[in-house]
């Protein structure tokens, strides 16, 4: 890295032991939403798909929310930057989040159906 | 010869941070709306299409032709874990970079782009099984959807292979010193942004019934 | 990359940088003349849309008219629309940004200058593609908004949409590139001593402008997107027949298109803000507010999109929220209203012409407010909406807010871009043809509005009652063509008033440097205590001598280069290669074009 100043101000990074977790977690929770998946899929066991079914949506939102945040705090540094960097990913996905409710809202929910 | 930037002393900024970074940041911060958008649109007209094939119910057309539900989860799932995996051995690549090991930053970079490619493989591979199996770009709103989400993102991937592949090859001929990492961390941003839009899609498009 | 950020070890002497000719233009990456380039580029292109507006008015000047035929007129109304604000009012807010925004936070250029120069290209090989079309007696002609499914290819079966589709893609790309230069330029050039809330104000607002252009453009690029595939490919994204809907057109294009209204105007608010203190002496008053306003305006801004779909049919829970949240923004509107009352309040005022204008944005932008405060009333809004009274509305807060600064812009900073002084007296005869021009124009809009006169039609009958205030409007129009008569000559014949440094006893950094300034702006950067930096001088040290030009060697900027224009060309024919029929080999063409320009630009031996 050429800027002196910026690496002095970072916190230490992860270390390969830390990536490879994050590696095998990002993994593990992949295979939970699929998993999550196929159970709400089949109905089956019975006991589990009776409480992943209706809250599938729900399960698979937390588990990519999860994904995304650590490959954006650790693989791509956000923790141990500078804040800057930080809010310029934050303000956008904020609104993008906006965009994305305001307008299922509109389109499943609210309003005249249009023909 | 010829050589590519982050070679003389920066001057100072007033924040301290290097200008390109802040730039691939803003630019990615720019991406997320450009997604949002078309994942927007994929939600709105989920469930909405009038004829099939769909993507998790099966269909018969009017014709009488049957239709099982398209979409194939465990090859997908194979491309997303491979996906995830890359930004992995980029970040790997990246510490081999700051490091001044030249064999790790080629080695795990390599790896990356065998990954990358892997992915873009099996999505070329399964928009060819969609159109032999009647979904076409105009058949309804899902596949009108589904192949403009997926197939921006899929270009957007394959851009990062070629910026990936061209910094390999820089490091290849040995022109990727330490000093010169941040060519390769901008990228990897780009290359986990990339991973991070599927983090969003994959369960959207293929698990959300 | 090379870029201004990376200083060598480079003697270059001032002789040098003013190199003439074509292609010292060509491959330019000086923000001062990329900044003259957008500004003439753009006021060639206004010239056009203002005559697109005169031979409206003309057509509207009597009832049953037959000076143009429906379709001109409607390629009239669309290109007027399109060409003010994509070629004319944004690209005039980039000369200044271009000029200003360095010079304003003591830089020597922006933080990616062959970027900067591509941004320019780009949006010149846009805006004579999208104006090429009259060639073709194709103009765009589906409204500025391109309203979804008028604009498919089953009820726009010519190229005019293509056009309109095509042109907006690529100077999409040209905003979205500066927004990002900008944005990383603000953030991370500023001199020593300017923290953020140090800025000048129109750094400020620009700034936030950029971040409005980067979260809003792209909507409008996925938006273009659709409709380009359902019109080449026959996908059913806003066709009813398909399962699509059309009015998800709509919501998709006023998410960019609410946003872009705060893009233009915003860039206003900067150059009021800059001009009124000045010239009342004063400094501004409530800066924290006037950044915060700014922001707030800009956040909100995203949240009201549908209160241009009034109409459609969305529901009470759609209607009521969105009115809110129109309501909301005018509290932060007001306080800036406020806050220019309050720096001109107690001043010791300079009547000089920008001053007139300034003035002038203040009284015409608080007309505009108060009928758009009207428009976020639902059930009053379905009256005005489709009516004149919207165009009213929007001219008011466009022409009397947006144009009015920016000719207060023009006015002021002209001294500095050029090294002449406009005329005065020149200048005030300008500034009251605009202004009684403007009114006579467009306040009888709201009357005929509200009595029922529909937008976009190319005529109306005999005995509506009509017919008086349409040919009050057109003579309007008439008078404020002269006023640009009177500004072209103003510029013309003060070619020989050379300007000082500081012709206006200013506040800030730009008017420390000699008119116009040397290519490398500051012979050494400067360092800030204040957010008045120059009064703060003057207080402390007396006025300060006028500054000499110096032979700048020692400083390094970058090097000239020829591949942004190349890559600019490159993009331009991937997007001409869709127009001309999906053309593969030309779209092929237009990709390796920009490959080569990109590849070659990263490679390029750092100056």
């Amino acid at each position: 890295m050429n800027d002196q100043a910026a690496t002095a101000h970072q916190k230490p990074h992860p270390g390969t032991a830390g990536y490879i977790k994050i590696a095998l977690t990002l993994f593990v929770l992949t295979a939970l939403e699929v998993g999550a998946y196929e159970v709400a899929r089949r109905g089956a066991p019975p006991g589990l798909a009776a409480v992943v079914a209706p809250l599938i949506i729900q399960i698979l939102l937390v588990l990519s929310a999860a994904k995304f945040a650590l490959v954006a705090m650790f693989y791509m540094h956000l923790k141990q930057d500078s804040k800057i960097f930080s809010s310029v990913f934050v303000f956008p996905i904020i609104i993008a989040a906006i965009i994305l409710f305001a307008l299922i809202a509109l389109f499943w929910y609210l309003g005249i159906q249009h023909p | 010869m010829s050589h590519d930037s982050a070679h003389a002393i920066p001057i100072e900024t007033s924040t301290g941070l290097d200008s390109r970074k802040l730039a691939i940041w803003t630019f990615i911060g720019s991406e997320c709306l450009f997604f949002a958008s078309l994942i927007s649109v994929y939600m709105v007209y989920k469930g909405k299409s009038l004829v099939g094939p769909f993507p998790h119910q099966p269909w018969t057309s009017p014709t009488g032709q049957e239709f099982e539900p398209i979409l194939q989860i465990p090859l997908v799932t194979t491309g997303t874990a491979l996906l995830l995996f890359s930004s992995f051995f980029v970040v790997m690549a990246l510490a081999g970079a700051q490091r001044g090991d030249r064999r790790a930053l080629l080695g795990w970079l390599g790896a990356t782009i065998f990954c990358g490619m892997f992915f873009v493989g099996m999505q070329v591979y399964e928009f060819y099984h969609f159109v032999h199996e009647g979904l076409g770009y105009t058949t309804n709103l899902f596949g009108s959807t589904f192949y403009t989400l997926t197939g921006f993102h899929g270009t957007h991937v394959t851009i990062g292979l070629i910026w990936l592949l061209t910094i390999w090859i820089l490091a290849l001929r040995g022109k990727l010193p330490p000093e010169k990492s941040l060519n390769l961390e901008i990228a990897a941003l780009y290359w986990h942004f990339v991973d991070v839009v599927w983090i969003v899609i994959f369960p959207v498009v293929y698990l959300m019934r | 990359m090379a870029n201004a950020a990376v200083e060598q070890p480079h003697p270059r002497s001032d002789a040098h940088a003013s190199a003439t000719g074509v292609w010292s233009w060509i491959t330019t990456v000086d923000h001062k003349r990329i900044g003259i380039l957008y500004g003439v580029t753009a006021f060639f292109f206004f010239l056009l849309g203002g005559l697109e507006a005169l031979l409206m008015r003309w057509q509207l000047g009597a009832p049953d008219n037959t000076f143009v035929s429906p379709d001109v007129y409607n390629q009239l109304f669309t290109m007027h629309g399109t060409t003010m604000i994509f070629l004319g009012v944004m690209p005039l807010s980039a000369m200044f940004f271009n000029f200003m925004i360095p010079l304003q936070i003591g830089a020597r250029d922006v933080a990616f200058p062959r970027l900067n120069a591509f941004s320019y290209w780009v949006f010149l090989l846009g805006g004579l593609l999208l104006n090429s079309s009259f060639l073709l007696n194709a103009a765009p002609n589906a409204g500025w908004f391109g309203y979804a499914n008028l604009t498919s290819k089953q009820f726009s079966p010519g190229l005019n949409v293509d056009f309109w589709v095509i042109g907006l893609q690529i100077l999409g790309v040209a905003s979205l590139a500066a927004a990002i230069n900008f944005f990383v330029t603000i953030v991370n050039l500023r001199c020593q001593g300017m923290r953020m809330m140090r800025m000048p104000m129109f750094v400020w607002m620009s700034f936030i402008t950029q971040v409005l252009l980067l979260l809003a453009f792209p909507v409008i690029t996925v938006a273009l997107i659709l409709l380009m595939v359902d019109r080449f490919f026959g996908t059913s994204f806003f066709m009813p027949a398909g399962g699509g809907d059309p009015v998800l057109w709509q919501h998709l294009f006023w998410i960019f298109g609410h946003p872009e209204v705060y893009i233009l105007i915003l860039p206003a608010f900067g150059i009021i803000s800059e001009i009124l203190p000045v010239f009342s002496r004063k400094p501004l008053f409530g800066y924290a507010a006037m950044v915060f306003s700014g922001a707030l305006i800009a956040f909100l801004g995203f949240g009201v999109w549908s209160h241009h779909m009034f109409a459609t049919g969305m529901g009470p829970v759609a209607d009521t929220v969105f009115g809110l949240a129109t309501m909301l923004i005018a509290i932060p509107t007001g306080v800036k209203i406020f806050n220019w009352l309050g720096t001109v309040w107690g001043g010791s005022l300079r009547l000089k012409t920008p001053m007139y204008f300034a003035l002038g944005f203040i009284a015409m932008f608080i007309i505009g407010g108060l009928s758009g405060i009207m428009h976020s009333v639902p059930p009053a809004d379905l009256q005005q909406t489709d009516t004149y009274f919207v165009v009213a509305h929007f001219h008011y807060v466009l022409f009397g807010g947006s144009v009015l600064a920016l000719l207060g812009g023009a006015y002021y900073w002209f001294p500095k871009m050029f090294g002449r002084v406009l005329g005065d007296g020149l200048g005030k005869l300008h500034f009251w043809l605009t202004f009684i021009g403007m009114n006579l124009t467009f306040f009888p809009m709201h009357f005929l509005g509200l009595n029922g006169m529909p937008r976009r039609v190319y005529t109306y009958p005999e005995g509506l009652g009509f017919e008086l205030w349409n040919r009050i409007e057109t003579l309007g129009s008439l008078v404020l063509g002269a006023s640009f008569l009177v500004f072209i000559y103003n510029i013309i014949r003060s070619r020989h008033n050379i300007a000082p440094a500081d012709p206006w006893e200013g506040a800030t950094l730009e008017w420390s440097i000699p008119s116009p300034p040397q290519e490398f702006n500051f012979p050494a950067l400067p360092t800030v205590y204040s957010r008045d930096p120059l009064w703060e001088q003057r207080r402390t040290h007396g006025t300060a001598p006028e500054p000499t030009r110096v032979s700048g060697e020692g400083i390094h900027l970058p090097n000239p280069s020829f591949w942004p224009i190349v890559t600019a060309l490159g993009i331009a024919v991937f997007f001409v290669g869709f127009l001309l029929g999906v053309k593969l080999w030309v779209i092929l063409a237009g990709g390796a074009i920009t490959a080569l320009g990109i590849f070659s630009w990263a490679f390029e031996p750092a100056g």
